[in-house]
């Protein structure tokens, strides 16, 4: 009947599941103190990097793999895992960019090339471990922003990063952390100066390219006072049969009256119906929100990673300040998501809005898990949680583990949580108004994201839906 | 138009058609009439082929097809429209973005150039003011929260928007006050013509006063045991269905 034809639609195939043949320099399995200095050199970072490196490793491997979260899978060897590969071209300008790689942006419809760039979004794309190309970098300087690999940074801005970097996500904060903070190959480092409003949306895309490696990135931003910006990242893998790790770290920093709004799409492969291959996604985020009346606001589009295991976090220090989380995370197949935010509010009058949709299909498990701090000191703080689950079919599920904890007996706090399903009655009313199956459980489905689609600039709404679309629709040919 | 054909269907266990015969003729107003229980929505279910009905025997005929074997959505897209008992609210779903959908899927599918979103936004607000709607009822989500003649009347919207050529409308005229009733039949007036069919499954009078249909049908534990022309009402309402049976 009409599930099973639900089910298949939702079983089609991943369709960025490519692979790209690109010359590459790999480091070879394993994590010890000579891969790192191999990273370090191949990266020609600064001395001081590469002892944060060798300190981090000796922390990590001090440290338990924590196993709390609403997920299981086998154990990960991480001496199997290759901490770094790169396309073997050292890329300065799109002209030395290897033509593959290109290829692979321009397979993912991602516009590398500058006549493309009119939208006004300037990108940095990550390939395996290495930032293959900055665009726009150009035009941002003119305006002292500086948005570029996390390797340059610490090359042309070594101040900044060591001034910033584990200053909200503390070297050892957590098992993932402490491994990222170890081998972290590459990622994005933004910097807004006073009082500049970023002209532009600001973009990373994270690539999994080569066999057996694992990614490891690691995001910086800083918002200066009175500063707005905009970002945006967005990610995909091949299709392979053995699970890959992504353990990536992102810290944002917000002065006094700035604002940053981070929004991420993520596509990686989700490994298949017996939770075969596919991505394991264990991220730290986290924005402190400094300065009075500043802001942060997350944004979320989850479709596809094996397991997911991230929390974009706020701490809500500055008197004022905002944070937000707008979330949807798909699971279908065997996919396990436990995801959800932390706000911990620190400030007078500090306020966090937390909204999050789940849909779940198939062998789905989606978990949400959200906590709300309020210190005895931040009176007036406030919160509003709304946790919304939709299941597809009967054999998915959604979980839901608010943790409230307040100290200040003035805050308040809200949390709503419905669960409701796609019923055979609502996608039979849109068929039999002549919509196929397909476009009436989209439409259900988008319906229920429409929230924190709302959030998302243009551009990444348009493409959230049509992620959205090819998890559960099927409309790949 | 349509040629039902000894139609026997289950819900679940339960056989609920029993061999039931029913002619749908071009340009007519046909109504159906029974007690509560009798069928009447098995068998509109059963014309656009919802999954809670079973089809255990018998063919319905519509072009000179078979269209048992076909899914809902084709059954629609050639034209056959059911306006539900109590038709499902669907939060999230925009009221005007479902029909415009719906009108863009009939058109792609009869080769005609497809409304846009300004022309159809149009045309929505000029037949949300003929039926008198609230105007909020475009930005509102399917009928979510709707009232139950606001949800009536959205039928009859989708009917008009979407042109189809057979109607089923079963019990449009519950639940409505009188305005709702004399709009509600104007809008089944205005879709009559040479070319349309359309079945109207009531238990009251009131409307066929506005809509003047052709045939009376009774249908009764699955079949329908009487025909007639607007008079046979008129013996309805004086003694009941159980004369009826009794002199068949
Ligand atoms: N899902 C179901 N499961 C079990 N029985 C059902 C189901 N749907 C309908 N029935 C039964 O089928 C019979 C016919 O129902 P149907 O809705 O066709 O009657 P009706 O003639 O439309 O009645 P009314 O005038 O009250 O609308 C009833 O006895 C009803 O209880
Ligand atoms: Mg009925």
């Amino acid at each position: 009947m009409a599930q099973n034809q639900v089910d298949k639609i939702l079983a089609q195939d991943y369709k960025l599941g490519f692979t790209v043949y690109v010359e590459s320099d790999t480091a070879p399995p394993g994590l010890n103190e000579s891969v790192l200095r191999f990273i370090s050199l191949k990266k020609n970072e600064p001395q001081w990097m590469t002892d944060i490196r060798i300190i981090a490793l000796h922390k990590w491997e001090k440290m338990k793999e924590s196993h709390w979260a609403h997920t299981h899978y086998k154990p990960i060897d991480y001496q199997s895992i290759s901490y770094f590969s790169a396309p073997k071209k050292a890329p300065n300008s799109l002209d030395d960019v290897d033509e593959k790689v290109l290829d692979a942006y321009a397979k993912l419809g991602i516009p590398l090339e500058e006549q493309k760039m009119l939208q006004g979004i300037a990108i940095d794309a990550i390939f395996d471990s290495v930032s293959v190309k900055t665009t726009y970098s150009q035009a941002l300087q003119e305006k002292g922003i500086i948005f570029c690999s996390i390797s340059e940074a610490m090359r042309e801005h070594p101040q900044l990063v060591q001034e910033y970097l584990f200053s909200v996500v503390p070297m050892t904060d957590n098992y993932f952390a402490a491994l990222n903070s170890a081998v972290f190959t590459d990622g994005t480092f933004v910097y807004i100066p006073k009082g500049v409003r970023c002209p532009m949306e600001l973009s990373t895309y994270f690539r999994i390219n080569a066999k057996n490696t694992g990614q490891f990135e690691r995001t910086l931003i800083i918002a200066d006072e009175g500063s707005y910006v905009s970002y945006n990242e967005g990610c995909s893998a091949p299709q392979r049969d053995e699970n890959q790790l992504h353990a990536a770290v992102v810290e944002l920093i917000v002065k006094k009256n700035a604002e940053i709004k981070y929004s991420t799409i993520q596509n990686w492969y989700p490994g298949d119906e017996e939770g075969k291959g596919g991505i394991y996604n264990f991220v730290t985020k986290r924005g402190l929100c400094e300065g009075e009346n500043s802001k942060i606001s997350w944004t979320q589009v989850e479709t596809d990673s094996s397991i997911t295991w991230k929390y974009p976090s706020c701490i809500l220090k500055g008197d004022n300040s905002v944070g937000e989380f707008y979330s949807v995370a798909v699971t279908s197949k065997a996919q396990q998501a436990d995801t959800g935010t932390k706000m911990l509010h620190l400030g007078k009058n500090t306020r966090s809005t937390i909204i999050s949709e789940g849909i779940s299909a198939m062998k789905g498990q989606n978990s949400y898990r959200g906590w709300v701090k309020v210190a005895s000191n931040a009176s007036g703080a406030r919160n509003f949680s709304q946790c919304d689950s939709l299941l597809i079919g009967s054999g998915c599920g959604a979980h839901t583990f608010p943790y409230l904890e307040s100290h200040n007996a003035q805050a308040q706090i809200e949390h709503e949580a419905t669960t409701s399903k796609i019923n055979d009655e609502q996608l039979f009313y849109l068929r039999q108004h002549g919509i196929s199956e397909e476009n009436a459980v989209s439409m259900i489905v988008h319906g229920f994201c429409k929230e924190v689609f709302a959030q998302l600039p243009m551009e990444f709404a348009v493409e959230a839906k049509e992620l959205l679309n090819l998890t559960l629709e099927g409309s790949v040919g | 138009m349509m040629n039902i054909k000894n139609i026997h269907a289950k819900i679940g266990d339960k056989v609920i058609l029993k061999g039931l015969n029913l002619e749908l003729e071009k340009g007519k107003i046909h109504v159906i009439m029974g007690p509560n229980g009798s069928g009447k929505s098995t068998l509109s279910k059963a014309i656009v082929g919802h999954f809670d009905v079973e089809v255990t025997e018998g063919e319905i005929l519509y072009k000179g097809k078979n269209i048992l074997e076909t899914s809902p959505e084709e059954r629609a897209l050639n034209g056959i429209f059911l306006s539900f008992q109590n038709p499902v609210e669907i939060p999230g779903v925009n009221n005007t973005y479902f029909l415009r959908t719906a009108l863009n899927e009939k058109e792609k599918h009869e080769g005609k150039k497809e409304t846009n979103a300004a022309e159809f936004l149009k045309l929505m607000r000029q037949h949300v003011e003929q039926l008198g709607m609230k105007p909020d009822m475009i930005s509102r989500a399917l009928n979510d929260g709707f009232s139950g003649g606001e949800k009536k009347r959205n039928e009859i919207l989708q009917m008009e928007i979407l042109q189809p050529e057979i109607i089923i409308l079963d019990e449009i005229d519950s639940g409505l006050d009188i305005d709702a009733l004399k709009t509600v039949s104007e809008g089944i007036n205005r879709m009559k013509n040479t070319e349309r069919t359309l079945l109207v499954i009531t238990h009251y009078s009131r409307i066929l006063d506005y809509i003047h249909p052709d045939y009376i049908h009774v249908l009764q534990d699955g079949q329908i045991i009487k025909t007639g022309g607007p008079e046979l009402v008129k013996t309805l309402e004086a003694e009941g269905y159980q004369a009826i049976n009794k002199d068949s």
